[in-house]
């Protein structure tokens, strides 16, 4: 126990999520001397000279420019029409939540006053209402002030079916009243013990009412102000060109003493995550790139005497193959996938079981991931108190090929097995992605030991994460037999990402390929699961609820976990940007400063 | 020769129309239809959607379809930018100074050193100028831009620390607004023109060849001409029919763009405009772009004609 | 008459007995040191390529994650990449397709640009209007991008009726080349407009030489410069080609080592192992310049002025 504890912290303090002097006072307190939890810490492979977080500029501005690197280009700056990180993150600059997640992992107020709590009377013992308390005296970028009203209106605007937000699911079931300008109420309509998520993170973001009340609905997409965001962010906004640059300037009215540091802004998009990862931690052109998902030698490599590193923060990500239990090769009403097919080989267990015994996890690790990944058979991988100790991974040929015999699938003269007259081939699709290939070449050998024909397809980043509803190559449309990314766990609590495999929540045509569920499983006893823990109070049981369905989707072999993956990023050596495994980057956007 | 422009100028109207018919035919009857899966799309706003119903007309035959187009056009409506929901010549104009500045000087690039390198290794054969210059060039055309791209950021950026890689929009003016755009410029530039420079310089060594052993020449120096006169006068004029030729198939790129180069710098230029309009299916903008961008090969290849008639008098057009 | 007549006087060794202008013409070619040393190469890399499995047994998908990055050695001559595939089973694989692919598309752009220029250049009625009229809606068709766009629409298509490498090989090559004839069409074109007035022509003309002859025999041989320096630039650029659309994840499948794409994974291991992008590297420019010198080889023996 002390160990894995220890090992944890470890990692904390290597991914920023510490700081060196919290670790040492928590070993002192377990009875070892500073100079041992320094060496502790050392074998732990965290350089010695690590400064803690907090913010220390002690005035506003001044700080110079801030350039960010975000390979994939954001193309919308409506926070609730955002479905890829990349334009959560854009939006973030501008807009913010009530409150966000801190690099503990615990909520940091933004536009809150405080955080609702049982003894400040924020939070009701039935967990059927919260009540939010907004800071007095913020002011839109344009001068309005932002009230309770904004509040509710981007509850009806979410939650208004014809305007198609993203954020609907986040605004769902609940009601949101004013109480006074200040002060407004959400009731739940049933005990909801994950409270912090309307109004909180990256689709908590508000919009302001007194621009967007024209363009709720149905007329949504034509708002101007899609393009130009106005918010209570710590910049303000000067300049979007879709896909390619976004730039902001120092909000001299931000609500927050002495932020932001820095004086303007500057987001730039395209490329790819390897020049990216260069820009910053080889030349220092720029100060921070996102989501460097580059193999680790490569970054070992940029490391060695450049001019920034790359940050390691814990989170729950998950890279995964996901498994298609409906049939992509049919068409019903103008929609492949459908709900209305059921996967010629892929609905038999055993198949998908074979399948999870031919992902080599060890070896995806050792080339590729290194630092960044841990290998596991969880798809749930944190916080601690969520994570199943029951399952089991392994790679085997002989026990897969075993399990495929027993299903009927005889090898053919080509050495791919077949049943009635069927061929064992999969089309295996992931986003182009040095790492992604690489891990596909892996599992494609494997397979092709075990029988398996597999083919490979790399679809564009940009598009295969994008909101197209056009676009038939993205994740949620899922016209392929097995597809694998990675998730962000971006609150540090299941509820979201285990609601997401809820049937209810299958993408389909019909919800523009916007619903979660985009395996298209259906398992009754997890929704029962996913819907008692929803409503569960009691931390332990509805701990145990989510390791339940963490055990249905290894069972049933849903996704095929390949890799707890950390979050990368780059960054250069005298920046200190606030980071959580927790949140997205830009979440804590406001408390990052320059070193100098 | 001023009527036969004339001629050629109200020819081109025809053809232009032919090949927007075709573009637009192209686009319309390949499978998975941009069009209509943007026409079917339940994103697209209903205002949108009756804007592209009115100016397509989707449930009319084809020819209906683009005779709306054509409307529209000609009422310089160029269209709507469905993902980026700009004014699709908005979204052009935001990136054409880009792409002309940066293409552009790529194709200058390449010209002011194909020309004399070209002409040079020609007047010597064989020689060790010549080899050398052959070498780059294979060198050069053999080499993926992607490639040269990332080799120089190493050498460049890396390496050196003497230029940026990352293009981008720099705010201010005055010298050191224009001493940034031309730094941020240098490796793109070079990059691209490089290599066209490589195989301009085999073309126009290879058209100086073919004139230069020609008995005109001969006759030129037997009469006492020197060797400069000889070869700018008699030789490089007469030489400079497929060089013409080159170079009008090249301007219109420098609208158009360059896709790979452009995403290895995050240039923003029409060339990754018409990439991401063209994965994303937004059709309005790749008809715009490439329709433009057909007006330039026309115009061009109509220069490249009257440039014939003044470099070899003896070429005569009906 | 008169072709034969000038070569009679320019080059007193064709007086010999048995003359035959393709004997001449295989004379000359062999009289051409590195178009000779060239064809050899050229023939010993497809032999390479295509026989190269019988005699290098090593899988070109065979993943050892233990002995990634190697420089070359016994074991793998040309090393081996980061997942620890053989570098030289994988260009030797890909090399057929890659070959292939740039030789098959510069035969079709030649082929058909120089038939499209000629028909063109000789041309003085609505037909020349109207072949221009196609090189320039061609031209027009911007080239990556309409390359990006038909696979983009066709390749599902394609694959479903010839598997997916078949599918997407018969699109590329008929692709990459249908689209790259346009310059030869154009550089014939010119040179045609230029040498059908030349005097050797007229000569030809007046002593009754049909037109298929004076295009066959006196323009064609005089316009082959530009085109095969267009023949050869296009190798390269199909097999460049054939990389770039890896690079926007529209060629073959992400697991098909071509020579461009192997480049391009190699790319991001430039300081790290500069191995692994020198052999395909020089792969590509080895072709091209074998290529190259059979063209200049060419020319020099079909061209009647010049003096072996």
């Amino acid at each position: 126990m002390f160990d894995r504890n220890l090992r944890t912290m470890i990692d904390d303090v290597k991914g920023g999520l510490m700081d060196r002097r919290a670790f040492v006072k928590r070993m002192i307190a377990v009875g070892l001397t500073a100079p041992m939890a320094n060496q502790i810490l050392s074998l732990g492979g965290v350089a010695m000279a690590q400064s803690p977080n907090p913010y220390k500029p002690t005035k506003r501005g001044g700080g110079g420019p801030l350039k960010l690197l975000w390979w994939q280009g954001p193309t919308l700056l409506n926070p609730h029409f955002a479905t890829g990180t990349k334009d959560q993150d854009a939006s973030r600059i501008f807009y913010e939540p009530l409150a966000s997640w801190d690099v503990d992992g615990h909520l940091n107020p933004i536009l809150a006053a405080e955080i609702p709590s049982i003894q400040n009377g924020g939070l009701a013992a039935d967990a059927k209402s919260v009540t939010w308390k907004i800071k007095p005296g913020v002011k839109w970028h344009d001068g309005q002030p932002f009230t309770a009203d904004d509040l509710v209106f981007n509850w009806e605007y979410a939650t208004d079916p014809a305007t198609a937000a993203v954020s609907s699911g986040t605004y769902a079931d609940m009601t949101v009243t004013k109480v006074d300008d200040l002060t407004v109420r959400i009731t739940f309509e049933k005990p909801t013990p994950f409270w912090a998520n309307a109004f909180v993170g990256a689709y908590g973001c508000i919009i302001p009412k007194h621009l967007f009340a024209e363009f709720k609905g149905g007329k949504s997409r034509e708002a101007p102000n899609n393009l130009k965001p106005i918010g209570t962010g710590p910049y303000k906004f000067v300049e979007f060109k879709p896909g390619d640059l976004i730039r902001g300037e120092i909000n001299p009215d931000y609500h927050m003493a002495n932020r932001p540091s820095f004086d303007t802004i500057e987001m730039k998009g395209g490329g790819d995550a390897v020049s990216a990862a260069r820009a910053v931690i080889q030349t220092g052109e720029y100060d921070f790139a996102w989501n460097i998902q580059v193999e680790d030698e490569v970054l070992l490599r940029l490391e060695k005497g450049g001019k920034g590193k790359t940050l390691y923060a814990v989170g729950g990500d998950i890279e995964f193959i996901a498994i298609n239990f409906t049939d992509p090769n049919t068409e019903v009403d103008g929609e492949r996938s459908s709900m209305k097919t059921k996967h010629p080989i892929l609905s038999d267990p055993k198949v998908r079981q074979a399948l999870a015994l031919l992902v080599d996890r060890e070896s995806i690790k050792k080339v590729i991931y290194g630092r960044a990944g841990r290998a596991t058979a969880n798809y749930l991988n944190g916080p601690e108190e969520f994570v199943s100790k029951n399952t089991k991974w392994e790679f085997s040929v002989e026990k897969a090929s075993a399990l495929l015999d027993e299903a009927g699938w005889k090898a053919g003269s080509d050495g791919i097995r077949e049943k009635d007259g069927k061929k064992l081939k999969f089309l295996y699709q992931t986003s182009i992605n040095g790492p992604r290939q690489k891990t596909q070449a892996i599992v494609k050998q494997a397979c092709q030991k075990a029988g398996i024909d597999v083919e490979l397809k790399s679809v564009v980043a940009s598009v295969f994460f994008s909101s197209d509803v056009a676009n038939p190559d993205t994740y949620a449309h899922f016209y392929a037999d097995l597809e694998m990314f990675q998730i962000p766990m971006t609150q540090p609590d299941p509820a979201l990402a285990m609601r997401r495999y809820h049937s209810r929540y299958v993408a389909t045509k019909e919800n523009k390929w916007q619903g979660s569920n985009f395996p298209r499983w259906v398992n009754k006893d997890y929704d029962a699961a996913v819907d008692a823990a929803d409503i569960e109070i009691d931390p332990i049981k509805r701990a145990d609820l989510y390791i339940k369905c963490n055990d249905l989707m290894w069972q049933d072999n849903v996704m095929i976990p390949v890799m707890h993956r950390l979050a990368v990023e780059a960054c250069s050596n005298t920046l200190r940007p606030a980071l959580s495994g927790w949140a997205n980057q830009t979440d804590n956007l406001q408390d990052w400063y320059r070193e100098t | 020769m001023s009527q036969y422009i004339l001629r050629r100028l109200m020819i081109a109207i025809p053809s232009l129309l032919g090949i927007s018919l075709v573009l637009f035919v192209v686009l319309a009857l390949a499978p998975g239809d941009p069009f209509s899966e943007l026409a079917t799309n339940p994103n697209v706003p209903p205002g949108v959607q009756a804007a592209l119903r009115a100016k397509f007309g989707l449930d009319d035959p084809i020819y209906l379809r683009y005779l709306h187009w054509l409307a529209a056009m000609v009422h310089g409506d160029w269209g709507f930018s469905f993902v980026s929901r700009i004014d699709v010549d908005t979204l052009i104009l935001q990136r054409l100074p880009t792409t002309l500045y940066v293409i552009g000087s790529a194709q200058l690039l390449a010209l002011s050193i194909a020309i004399p390198v070209g002409v040079y290794a020609a007047t010597r054969p064989y020689s060790l100028f010549d080899q050398l210059a052959n070498t780059f060039a294979f060198i050069g055309f053999s080499l993926p831009t992607f490639f040269t791209g990332i080799l120089f950021i190493l050498v460049f950026s890396v390496k050196l620390d003497w230029l940026p890689f990352v293009y981008t929009e720099v705010p201010g003016s005055g010298i050191p607004w224009v001493l940034e755009m031309i730094r941020q410029a240098i490796m793109p530039v070079m990059v691209l023109g490089l290599f066209q420079a490589a195989s301009m310089t085999r073309f126009v060594r290879s058209a100086m060849l073919d004139v230069i052993r020609l008995d005109y020449v001969t006759t030129a120096r037997a009469k006492g001409l020197g060797q400069t006169k000889v070869i700018v006068k008699h030789v490089m004029r007469n030489a400079m029919i497929p060089v013409v030729t080159l170079i009008a198939l090249q301007m219109p790129a420098v609208f158009g763009g360059a896709i790979v180069t452009e995403q290895i710098f995050r240039i923003p230029g029409i060339g990754s405009l018409l990439i991401s309009s063209i994965l994303a299916n937004d059709t309005p903008v790749v008809m715009a772009v490439t329709f433009v961008f057909a007006c330039l090969v026309v115009l061009f290849n109509l220069i490249a004609d009257v440039l014939y008639g003044w470099l070899d008098p003896r070429i005569s057009f009906r | 008459m008169s072709f034969m007549a000038g070569l009679t006087l320019a080059s007193p060794s064709a007086e010999r007995r048995g003359y035959s202008p393709w004997r001449e013409a295989w004379r000359r070619y062999r009289r051409h040191r590195p178009a000779v040393v060239s064809a050899v190469l050229l023939l010993l890399l497809i032999a390479a390529v295509v026989l190269g499995p019988f005699i290098w047994r090593v899988s070109a998908s065979d993943i050892d994650v233990v002995a990634g990055m190697q420089g070359p050695s016994l074991a793998h001559p040309f090393g081996t990449d980061d997942l620890g595939q053989d570098i030289l089973a994988r260009m030797i694989y890909g090399g057929r397709i890659s070959l292939a692919v740039g030789l098959a598309a510069m035969l079709v752009s030649v082929f058909v640009g120089t038939l499209i220029g000629a028909l063109a250049g000789m041309s003085r009625g609505p037909l020349g209007y109207a072949l221009m009229w196609l090189t320039d809606l061609f031209l027009s068709l911007p080239q990556l991008p309409l390359l990006l766009m038909l696979i983009y629409l066709f390749r599902d298509g394609l694959k479903a009726a010839f598997g997916p490498e078949g599918g997407i090989f018969i699109l590329i090559v008929l692709v990459i080349g249908g689209l790259r004839w346009m310059p030869v069409a154009r550089l014939v074109r010119a040179q045609f407009l230029s040498l059908r007035e030349k005097e050797f022509v007229e000569a030809a003309r007046a002593l009754g030489a049909s037109p298929t002859r004076q295009v066959i025999r006196h323009i064609l041989p005089n316009a082959l410069g530009p085109v095969i320096i267009a023949g050869t630039i296009d190798v390269a650029a199909a097999i460049i080609a054939e990389s770039t659309l890896s690079f926007l994840g529209l060629g073959f499948p992400p697991d098909t080592p071509t020579w461009g794409r192997i480049l391009y994974d190699a790319k991001d291991f430039l300081d790290i192992g500069p191995h692994w992008a020198l052999f395909p590297g020089a792969a590509i420019f080895i072709a091209v310049v074998a290529i190259n010198f059979i063209g200049d080889g060419l020319r020099d023996a079909l061209d009647a002025r010049k003096v072996i």
